[in-house]
């Protein structure tokens, strides 16, 4: 039974000097040897209203296991294995110079809808940066699932014109050894990320 | 059925567009954010898997592992992490970072403001909370310091807080103020806040906390969203 009903904590910016204790190194690597599921990885920049890279953001990657739980206790379902070497969370802060955000990550598994069927493959990314008073929550689709994007019910509840920047396309041509993605997120103007109020 | 998570009460955070903090005019989404039915993604999150990730301790004075104490006003803050309906949050983690006595951040980015640095003094510390959702920091208490976002702007005292919280849901990165900073009227940071919840941020000095020949003591609960009343 509660005590009393209170206010939430208003939010305010982590500041330009958040590294020194949020993003350590290898942070943005989430899997070990014993994880389970295909490698991918993502990439991106990110980039304020001028379309100048933001050079101190906060990108966080939260993310199902390969088979699609959650490594947490409101992800009950027993009949979906979880994997113990995948803990689904990441960090990384944005390059100084570009702006460039990567993790090392594996494709997640499908997660199921509460109103029913299932949604699409995906990541959720919250940023945050010195100028941003509050966090924002994006969500990172996959191109190469166009029959599960079709179905899923959070991307098909963006608007059409912008349902493309939720998309992450496969990057060809890179040195990187595993299949990569490039997921951009951009503030203001038309082709603005589509962020969602979680 | 997945318990959900009571909104986001946006009328008690600051806008993402803050004029007088010059920084959020081109770092501020444009469109209305989309609203979303939440789903696991949302109602699940690191914090419980994430506890135990490094072994920073919540000792600031010392920490630096240098041998040295830091100089400063040693301080203990102390305080609960609460839910909306007063529920306790245990095993949140809870990271700060500050700057020091002085005002100066050990950051390679801080480079414009001459005041000196302390060797003994990272100004990074973790802890989680425990059963009653306490958490609790020994630390120097961090001076004010100025920034570029107006003509002679300086930033109130404060420690950065970081909680997971339960779900991805509660995530909230936010400030901590001392009280009765003269520098309060004059920081846009600070009065982004609507002004029925800037009291929310300020601790409240108090003397059960504080150690005889030792430090002295400040109360502050963090208060994240709860869950929605469900049918
Ligand atoms: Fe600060």
């Amino acid at each position: 039974m509660s005590s009393t009903a209170r206010g939430q904590t208003p939010s305010q910016t982590v500041g330009p000097y958040f590294t020194m204790r949020l993003s350590g190194e290898g942070e943005n690597v989430l899997t070990t040897p014993e994880t389970v599921g295909e490698r991918i990885r993502v990439e991106g920049r990110v980039f304020d209203g001028d379309r100048r890279h933001i050079e101190d953001a906060l990108v966080e990657l939260w993310q199902a296991d390969s088979s699609g739980r959650y490594h947490h206790p409101a992800d009950d379902r027993t009949d979906v294995p979880l994997d113990p070497a995948f803990s689904g969370f990441g960090r990384c802060a944005s390059d100084f110079q570009t702006g460039a955000y990567s993790f090392l990550t594996i494709r997640p598994g499908p997660v199921p809808h509460p109103n029913g069927g299932m949604q699409a493959p995906h990541l959720s990314l919250t940023i945050q940066a010195r100028g941003m008073l509050n966090p924002t929550f994006t969500r990172v689709y996959f191109a190469d699932e166009e029959a599960a994007n079709a179905a899923d019910p959070v991307l098909q509840s963006v608007p059409l014109a912008r349902r493309s920047t939720l998309i992450a396309e496969r990057v060809e041509n890179t040195d990187s050894s595993v299949p990569t993605y490039r997921f951009d997120i951009r503030y203001q103007g038309d082709d603005e990320t589509a962020f969602f109020d979680v | 059925m997945t318990q959900i998570y009571a909104p986001r009460a946006h009328e008690d955070h600051p806008p993402f567009l803050y004029s007088d903090y010059k920084s959020t005019v081109k770092r501020s989404p444009s469109h209305d954010l989309i609203s979303i039915v939440q789903t696991l993604t949302e109602t699940t999150g690191p914090g419980p898997a994430w506890v135990d990730l490094s072994d920073d301790d919540a000792d600031l004075t010392t920490n630096a592992g240098t041998g040295g104490e830091a100089i400063g006003q040693r301080s203990i803050i102390t305080g609960r992490v609460l839910d909306e309906d007063g529920n306790p949050l245990p095993d949140t983690l809870v990271e700060i970072w500050q700057a020091n006595a002085c005002g100066r951040y050990m950051h390679w980015r801080e480079t414009a403001f001459p005041a000196p640095l302390d060797p003994n003094f990272l100004g990074v510390g973790q802890c989680r909370t425990t059963d009653d959702g306490e958490y609790r920091f020994l630390t120097v208490k961090p001076g004010p310091y100025p920034w570029g976002n107006h003509p002679n702007a300086w930033r109130p005292a404060h420690i950065h807080f970081s909680l997971l919280g339960p779900s991805i849901a509660t995530r909230l990165v936010t400030q901590m103020y001392f009280p009765d900073d003269p520098l309060f009227a004059l920081d846009p940071i600070f009065q982004s806040v609507p002004e029925h919840g800037r009291d929310r941020l300020i601790a409240t000095y108090d003397h059960s906390v504080t150690v005889e020949n030792w430090a002295l003591g400040y109360r502050w609960d963090i208060v994240l969203r709860g869950m929605a009343v469900t049918a």
